[in-house]
């Protein structure tokens, strides 16, 4: 994904901010909220990215935060909407599914990053009913997944919906539809979205087939495929990965999170002494 | 081997602290009158192999690394470092194995679970190395079994309970 973004699209604060008032400490929910209406367009940037990192559980930041999906005066030369990108965002991270229904709004806008930042964080509230919304981006499979020319990004976010079906549609009405959706973007070009979807097929079928194709993917030359296949099958919880995930060529921190993943998934239902989980707790150990 | 830590390439300075690693107590003097360099990245192979050869020479600098460094990726094989030290019988070990439990619980409380959970890998060593703290360690592992917000730290404290107090 981190090509997609240039660095103003991904969602931080700027490297060396010098503006007064956009320090994190001095920050306070309410002077956030009302950054957000700030005639410095960059000051509403950022307090949008600061709501998403600090104001969990507060419903008047995730209010000013779905006004803010609706913003139209921070535009980029393409005709991109900067802070509804970051409200967008900030909204998943909230966890309050009021903003269910502004985000699948969203996922009709014309800027590609606020669609993207739409499915992402609507994969990440967990709720079923976007799912018919977010099936309609995959429409035309493959042959319309391709790249926009002069763009550095697919006509639509693929990852961010595969995603987001897998963790919202297993279970779901549309659970056999978002199958059919899924499954022949297991052969596109790209393998990040060919990596999406084994992960979402996964989700949906729970079949070994698609966890052991990331599995494979651990082998990839490309060490950012190799990381992405580890963050993937740390999101599933895929058990018989453990051995590979351990051995995989990566630094240490990134096994040591897919690890920890597989576990969380595993203590769902089993005990911290389960011999699996002691299993993976030994193979953590060896990374840290 | 040292002089090959500063050179920016990771594959190069794998091969060193796996040599500074099997060479054991005799790299702890080298490593640590070498730390004092500029050179951030060389700093922390150091710390690494400093870490994996647990000499107790190396404690002082170890809980330094654990508590401070930036990098998480050190701080984590600094803490797992200090549980793993290798003591020498001698009138200075309780002390310093009382710092080092210090310190680990300081540690157990950080906002990165990662580090937590290195932490409790860190306390059950020392617990299966100083018998006299296996109370102490094992009272904490229960408070961050029953306190943690992470369910993956709270398996590895029940798991350090299990293995400290069967």
């Amino acid at each position: 994904m981190v090509e997609h973004y240039q660095s103003s699209d991904a969602g931080l604060p700027p490297a060396d901010p010098t503006t007064e008032g956009t320090d994190e400490q001095s920050l306070t929910v309410e002077a956030a909220i009302a950054q957000l209406t700030h005639p410095d367009l960059s000051l509403r940037y950022y307090a949008a990215w600061w709501l998403g990192k600090f104001a969990a559980g507060n419903p008047a930041a995730v209010e000013a935060l779905m006004a803010a999906l609706a913003d139209e005066s921070d535009r980029t030369e393409l005709g991109g909407y900067p802070l509804r990108r970051n409200a967008a965002r900030a909204l998943g991270k909230l966890g309050d599914r009021r903003a269910v229904l502004p985000l699948v709004q969203c996922l009709e806008s014309d800027d590609f990053y606020v669609r993207e930042a739409a499915a992402q964080s609507l994969g990440m509230l967990g709720d079923p009913s976007s799912v018919p919304a977010l099936l309609p981006l995959l429409a035309g499979g493959v042959a319309a997944a391709q790249r926009v020319p002069g763009r550095p990004h697919l006509a639509q976010p693929c990852e961010a919906v595969l995603e987001a079906l897998g963790n919202l549609a297993p279970g779901s009405p549309q659970q056999a539809a978002a199958i059919a959706f899924v499954e022949p973007f297991l052969t596109h070009s790209l393998p990040r979205v060919q990596y999406a979807a084994a992960r979402a097929m996964y989700q949906l079928t729970q079949s070994s087939l698609y966890g052991d194709r990331l599995v494979q993917a651990l082998q990839s030359e490309d060490i950012n495929l190799r990381r992405a296949a580890l963050s993937d099958l740390g999101a599933v919880g895929y058990l018989p990965a453990a051995a590979a995930i351990a051995q995989a060529a990566t630094e240490n921190s990134f096994k040591l999170f897919s690890l920890k993943g597989l576990l969380r998934h595993h203590l769902h239902d089993h005990d911290a002494h389960s011999k699996d989980a002691i299993h993976l707790m030994s193979l953590m150990d060896q990374l840290l | 081997m040292i002089q090959v830590l500063g050179y920016n390439n990771p594959a190069a300075a794998a091969v060193a602290v796996r040599g500074l690693i099997q060479l054991g107590e005799a790299s702890v003097l080298p490593l640590l009158q070498s730390l004092d360099e500029y050179n951030y990245g060389a700093r922390a192979y150091a710390i690494r192999a400093l870490a994996a050869i647990a000499d107790p020479r190396a404690l002082e600098v170890l809980v330094a690394a654990a508590e401070t460094d930036f990098a998480p990726s050190v701080r984590r094989a600094a803490t797992k470092g200090l549980g793993q030290i290798r003591w020498q019988a001698n009138a200075a070990v309780v002390s310093a194995q009382q710092r080092v439990l210090h310190s680990l619980v300081t540690i157990a409380h950080d906002a990165d679970w990662s580090l937590r959970y290195a932490a409790i890998a860190g306390l059950q060593a020392l617990g299966t190395a100083a018998a006299d703290l296996v109370p102490a360690i094992v009272e904490q592992c229960r408070l961050i079994q029953a306190s943690d917000g992470d369910v993956v730290v709270q398996a590895r404290a029940t798991l350090a309970v299990i293995t400290l107090s069967p």
